[in-house]
């Protein structure tokens, strides 16, 4: 046997053979700190939501697939927004118009939500709006939308994403500085609680910091200490930490490492159930339960011999099932390079489906607990997650981390590690840095292209809107928005829905925000 | 901090730029950090920059090559107002590259259009150096 040393990808060293003795026993499923999963009865009390993420173009064609998706047995919606939406500018703004409905659908007001909905009944679905920069106002807007439908707001289900530590050191759809920014979640996220009790008005992802390029150990770690960031500016907003913990939500991505994967899981759920005892003194069973959903693909996957990527998304599948993922999206095998096509988008869900009625694998709670291995792996993950927000506590806590860009930079550095380890090979990928077939044509399969005419629709839309809502309804409520943003008292949210009654767009209400909070300045240090 | 004096690139003055909306920056910053280590000055200009702005700094730095990152689809009109910007300023000579999520049907298109080369993440960097070096020589 080789005695070459053999890392996981987050650099812990793994043992040839784990021995009993190296491991402690978990406390059982449902029993804190719930290493082995929040429910004592695991998937066979209730099984993971299968949630994919679509939405292209206008509110139109993304309501056909919507429709397409529901009549195939999705049990949730996932709303992808395009940048304009994301970043608070209205379609006819100068640096919107090559992005219009590029990424995902453009909601620019009240209207296109009404019709992305049209026919689907928002109090029997559950939706997760992609959207962290304009969160607050994309969550007014599904308010008023279900007003308009006559569905009571506390039936409403669904997720809005919410997490703008992650923008400025990931995913980028930043608008405001950090502080104002953080104040707008607080308001959502308490409104929320008490408006639609069923809705998570926050999932605090790290998704977007392992895309970027960070371990998996870290990836839960930096999401963690985004996690407290927000905890305490809600207790400073008036919040009580046990009642809003309950509706706190994560998300992560899933990448190759089954058991590393798994491991993150179990690890990063004990450890948040740790945290809010030892720090704040939680005891409250559901506000220690940490409730995640999950991604399979991103830039695991590669556009060299893109049917591979099918394989590696079922092995994602299972990694986070084995976790105890309350939802899971599948990515299609086309990501990599492309807007899913309908097909590579069936295949996906297909994917899901298998591994929840044919693998067998959620026949019993956590069917990994008690393994050697695993036990050994979830311990050394939690660890060095302790290590990792550590080193954040020690520069001065996660906002100043951002403010001065030093998280930034160490997550870019990662990235070239990471992209370095691919070059040698040290770190394999079949197809692309081994195995690969030089000369082989690429086959990417049928190519999804959006309709040209898309932009000039929902140009075309945002001035009709303009031109035939009351106008000076629109004008009250922005006025209004804007007095109470100048102060710190208020809660924004029932002024931002009634700015979404009025049709007032987007773009309209961020300009009035950016007035009292002004811009985010990144810093760029490499 | 300071570049290194020897490598493949030195002497030469880059700027990496991400046009448009897309916030994902990760490979830009890569590619940044890696042109640094080939002895080029880079210039990174941080994200959501208008295309006219990337023009304007472009002349302004006096830069050997420009280098665009793009991952939301928006590549083809991002590129071309970049390309456009520069020949309107007479600086057509300012080779311009691309890189990101770029659909291999896509890559003709961009070349035809002047753009002088296209990277996608599966590219080795020191392959992409080499090639910067040689068209920068």
């Amino acid at each position: 046997m080789s005695d070459a040393r053999v890392t996981t990808p987050s650099g812990i060293e793994v043992p040839v053979v784990v021995r009993e003795e190296m491991a402690a026993a978990p406390s059982a499923p449902g029993v804190y700190p719930y290493t082995r999963g929040i429910f004592a009865d695991g998937y066979r009390g209730r099984p993971w939501t299968i949630r994919q993420y679509s939405g292209f173009g206008s509110a139109e064609t993304s309501n056909q697939r919507y429709r397409f998706l529901l009549e195939q047995g999705q049990t949730g919606l996932s709303v992808a927004l395009d940048l304009p939406t994301q970043c608070g500018y209205d379609p006819d703004d100068p640096m919107a118009r090559p992005e219009v409905g590029k990424v995902g659908v453009s909601l620019f007001s009240l209207s296109e939500m009404e019709t992305l909905f049209d026919g689907i009944d928002l109090g029997a679905i559950s939706t997760s709006f992609t959207i962290n920069g304009t969160a607050a106002i994309i969550y007014a807007m599904y308010l008023a939308a279900a007003d308009k439908q006559g569905v009571p707001r506390a039936k409403l289900t669904g997720t809005i994403q919410n997490d703008i530590l992650k923008e400025y050191v990931a995913r980028g759809t930043w608008i405001f500085p950090v502080r104002p920014s953080m104040r707008l979640i607080a308001d959502s996220v308490l409104y929320a609680n008490e408006v639609t009790p069923r809705f998570n008005a926050i999932s605090i992802a790290g998704a977007h910091v392992r895309d970027a390029g960070c371990t998996a150990v870290e990836e839960m770690a930096y999401t963690l200490a985004n996690g407290l960031a927000y905890v305490d500016e809600l207790i400073r907003r008036g919040g009580d930490v046990a009642k809003f913990a309950r509706r706190l939500s994560f998300f992560f991505y899933v990448h190759m490492d089954l058991f590393e994967e798994a491991c993150k899981f179990r690890a990063g759920r004990r450890l948040w159930a740790q945290l809010l005892r030892s720090r704040y003194g939680v005891t409250d069973e559901k506000a220690l339960h940490f409730r995640f959903g999950v991604v399979c693909g991103g830039s695991s996957l590669v556009a060299a011999q893109p049917y591979n990527n099918i394989v590696r998304v079922a092995i994602e599948n299972l990694a986070a099932v084995l976790g105890g993922a309350q939802s899971i999206f599948t990515c299609a095998y086309d990501e990599a390079f492309q807007i899913p096509t309908e097909f590579s988008a069936e295949l996906a869900l297909r994917t899901q489906q298998i591994v929840q009625h044919e693998s067998g694998v959620a026949a019993t709670v956590d069917p990994l607990g008690g393994s050697y291995y695993v036990e050994w792996l979830t311990d050394r993950m939690e660890e060095g997650m302790r290590q990792a927000m550590g080193e954040i506590d020690a520069y001065g806590g996660v906002v100043k981390a951002i403010e001065d860009g030093w998280l930034q930079r160490r997550i870019a550095l990662r990235a070239r590690e990471k992209k370095d380890a691919t070059d040698r090979g040290e770190r394999v990928v079949v197809g692309m840095n081994r195995y690969r077939r030089e000369g082989e044509a690429q086959s990417f399969g049928e190519v999804f292209r959006l309709d040209p005419g898309t932009a000039a629709r929902v140009l075309e839309k945002h001035a009709a809107v303009k031109q035939r809502r009351d106008a000076a309804r629109a004008g009250r409520a922005l006025d209004a928005l804007e007095a109470a943003a100048a102060g710190d008292k208020e809660n924004l949210m029932p002024l931002l829905v009634e700015c979404c009654h009025a049709y007032a767009t987007v773009g309209e209400m961020v300009a009035r925000l950016k007035r009292c909070w002004g811009e985010f300045q990144e810093p760029v240090r490499l | 901090m300071s570049a290194p004096a020897a490598g493949p690139l030195a002497g030469k003055r880059i700027l990496v730029a991400k046009p448009g909306l897309d916030g994902h920056d990760a490979g830009a910053k890569v590619i940044a950090l890696a042109l640094r280590d080939a002895g080029a000055e880079v210039i990174y200009t941080g994200l959501r920059k208008s295309p006219d702005f990337i023009v304007r700094v472009a002349l302004d730095e006096d830069v050997a090559a420009v280098g665009l990152s793009i991952l939301s689809g928006s590549h083809q009109a991002l590129s071309c107002e970049v390309l456009e910007g520069l020949r309107a300023a007479g600086a057509g000579d300012i080779p311009v590259f691309v890189g990101g999520t770029i659909p291999p049907q896509d890559r003709e298109a961009l070349l035809a259009a002047g753009v002088k080369g296209v990277f996608t993440n599966d590219a080795p960097l020191a392959q992409m150096i080499d090639e910067l070096a040689r068209a920068l020589a």
